[in-house]
């Protein structure tokens, strides 16, 4: 469904050069100027990457501004508030006083945003429960990539029983809805964890989402990059580089592969949105992150029960995913009209 | 067009099969796992889990444990949840369906008529201020988790705003079917009507938006307006028509995806009791039986979906036939 251009042929001419840049100027080059120049594109990229910052300076925010350990419950804290001290988890009101309700936003440096059932302060939960989405959804984008342009490469270049195989393989995976499809592994592998032979990955490691997320989602990246391969085979440098006796090896990774690894990287940033909105969904339904780890999906399911009371443990994570996800497709636009304007690509969510 | 049909037909078996093979796979033979134990529920005891090995022929053949799974799913339909004490799995799957085809058909109205005038009038507007504007609300669209979406949502129109005038009809999550008080029927789905169309107003905006500006130089197109068609008509009989090809086609893979178990999010979110709700309760409880059945179901639906829309589309446009 998506014709890629293959960057031998500039798809539009591209106007007014600065001076002297023209001459020689690679296809990437050409391509990353226009991206730079896109401003839009460079606020988003902006955006994700303070996400990132501010995701990844967790345990700093948790120690040295808020004090508190976003892992531990407490149960019996207390905090103080305005100079006085408060129970982090109050006595409910009314005549009988049942239950509890944890303390809201004080919008000061400790419990920010409030804290969870257990206590525990929200807003350092969000900031590391951003290091786990985003290390699950670059880390199944990058495992996705990897997987899809070994299998793409190798289906398009051998074609024959080996495209017939893979491409068969693919057809299968894709014709299963991607969410039944996670929901089937992840249940299975949920209580037990995953044993290959040497290989274990434990029920509650972060690569068992990981993983899953990036196996589900291979076939929305291997065929555009098979489809791709097809047509760089047939180009004359192709032939040139066998007339010279090139080995299949250097074929593969010398002479096609660079020039298909476009479809890669215009697919990358909405592959990273996607995967973080998969890993929500998969958290939010109790079948990703498991405690004690967080993530943005499972903090927001945290925040369900207090979405009335508390409603800030629920908006805060979906709102930095929001912007994430935003922040990620804005610049794969950006990105997808840098190097390549004609491409159709969509991800199915 | 017939030997189209019948070749279409063909290879959604194949896939039908492939299908059931992979997902026997998953749920028996992943390695390091122990189905007769993941089925039983959780905490279960020996006699159980030795009861299950034996109905499901655990200790024969591999071929022989996918038929009588197989048989177990599309025959007899005896498949038996464990954790909710024998409860038969594909009667309740059958009666949770109305839930989900209510709700998808519905949010499929709305986000079918939004996309079109959203996408339509950004085409229009190119150049203006307001087509980057509808693009990056269509965009917003799409970034949104729906199941955020939805507590927010409830956040307003249950808690928050819900004693305003604006919100005061709105009746407590769940649902009332059709038959029993269609008006009820009507206010429990209108806000998981408009939060599931959200994503896909976005998205079908966005595509909408593409074709019309790529079909836009076509020489039909110049043809019309040679012809001293006003843009109007050019735009809305011409233009419109030729884009809406992806946009039908794309449609009706959504469409199937959602009753297929996509509606999942929204359904739990807003405690309506369709195919979705049943697959996340057995997720929490770990009722593997209803799990399977659910996926098995809902990856069928999509299959023979995506097989009528490809035989409509081919019927529609005799270009794609001999692919």
């Amino acid at each position: 469904m998506s014709t890629v251009g293959s960057l031998e042929q500039p798809v539009e001419p591209v106007p007014e050069l600065p001076q002297g840049g023209s001459a020689g100027a690679s296809p990437w080059r050409l391509a990353f100027r226009k991206l730079v120049r896109n401003r839009l594109s460079m606020a988003a990229l902006g955006l994700f990457a303070v996400i990132v910052a501010v995701s990844f300076a967790a345990p700093l925010y948790a120690h040295h501004v808020a004090h508190t350990d976003p892992f531990a419950s407490s149960l019996t804290g207390k905090t103080e508030v305005n100079g006085k001290r408060v129970d982090v988890l109050q006595q409910g009101s009314g005549a009988l006083a049942l239950g509890e309700t944890p303390i809201g936003p004080t919008w000061q440096r400790n419990y920010f945003l409030g804290a969870d059932e257990q206590g525990r302060d929200v807003a350092a939960r969000v900031l590391y429960g951003g290091r786990t989405s985003l290390i699950i959804g670059v880390g199944s984008a990058l495992i996705c990539s990897l997987i899809a342009v070994v299998i793409g490469l190798a289906a398009g270049f051998y074609g024959g029983i080996i495209d017939g195989i893979l491409s068969r393989i693919l057809d299968i995976i894709w014709a299963f809805p991607v969410y039944l499809l996670a929901i089937s592994i992840a249940t299975v592998l949920l209580t037990q964890g995953l044993s290959i032979g040497p290989f274990t990955i434990s029920a509650s490691s972060l690569w068992l989402p990981t993983a899953i997320i990036g196996v589900i989602y291979v076939p929305y990246v291997a065929r555009p990059i098979r489809g791709a391969v097809l047509s760089v085979r047939e180009k004359e440098f192709v032939d040139a580089a066998i007339a010279q006796g090139a080995s299949d090896r250097r074929l593969m990774f010398g002479e096609i592969l660079p020039n298909v690894i476009a479809v890669v990287i215009v697919l990358l940033p909405l592959m990273i949105a996607t995967t973080i909105l998969t890993e929500s969904a998969l958290s939010y339904l109790s079948i990703g992150v498991q405690p004690p780890a967080a993530s943005w999906g499972t903090i927001i399911d945290d925040g369900q029960q207090l979405l009335y009371s508390r409603p800030w443990v629920a908006i805060a994570p979906g709102v930095m995913i929001v912007l994430t996800v935003l922040s990620l497709n804005v610049l794969g636009d950006g990105v997808r009209d840098a190097l390549d304007p004609r491409a159709k690509l969509r991800v199915k969510g | 067009m017939l030997a189209f049909v019948v070749r279409r037909t063909l290879a959604t078996l194949v896939v039908l099969l492939a299908i059931t093979i992979l997902v026997f796979l998953i749920f028996f033979h992943t390695p390091g796992v122990d189905p007769a134990r993941k089925m039983a529920g959780r905490n279960p005891s020996p006699a159980t889990i030795s009861a299950i090995k034996h109905a499901y022929g655990l200790d024969r053949p591999l071929p022989v444990q996918y038929v009588i799974l197989m048989k177990k799913l599309f025959i007899s339909r005896d498949l038996t949840s464990y954790t909710n004490q024998g409860e038969l799995v594909v009667p309740t799957i059958v009666a949770a369906t109305p839930v989900t085809l209510s709700l998808v058909f519905g949010a499929a109205i709305i986000w079918v008529v939004v996309a079109v005038v959203m996408g339509l009038a950004a085409a229009v507007l190119r150049g203006t201020v307001f087509d980057p504007i509808l693009m990056m609300i269509a965009l917003i669209g799409i970034s949104m988790p729906v199941f955020w979406l939805g507590e927010m949502a409830n956040l307003i129109t249950q808690s928050r705003y819900h004693d305003s005038f604006l919100f005061s009809w709105v009746p407590p999550l769940g649902y009332t079917p059709f038959a029993s008080d269609p008006a009820m029927w009507f206010k429990h789905l209108v806000i998981p009507w408009l939060v599931l169309s959200a994503l896909y107003i976005g998205l079908y905006a966005r595509v909408l938006r593409a074709e019309l500006l790529e079909n836009e130089h076509e020489d039909y197109v110049r043809t019309a307006r040679a012809k001293g068609l006003s843009e109007r008509r050019v735009l809305l009989r011409h233009t419109l028509r030729t884009s809406m090809i992806t946009f039908v086609s794309l449609f009706g893979l959504d469409f199937g995806v959602l009753v297929g178990g996509g509606a999942l999010l929204a359904e739990v979110v807003f405690g309506l009791p369709g195919v979705g709700l049943l697959t996340y309760q057995s997720l929490t409880s770990l009722d593997l039986p209803v799990i399977m059945a659910t996926v098995i179901y809902g990856a069928f639906f999509i299959v023979v979906v995506n097989a009528m829309v490809d035989v409509a589309y081919a019927w529609l446009d005799p270009r794609v036939r001999p692919a």
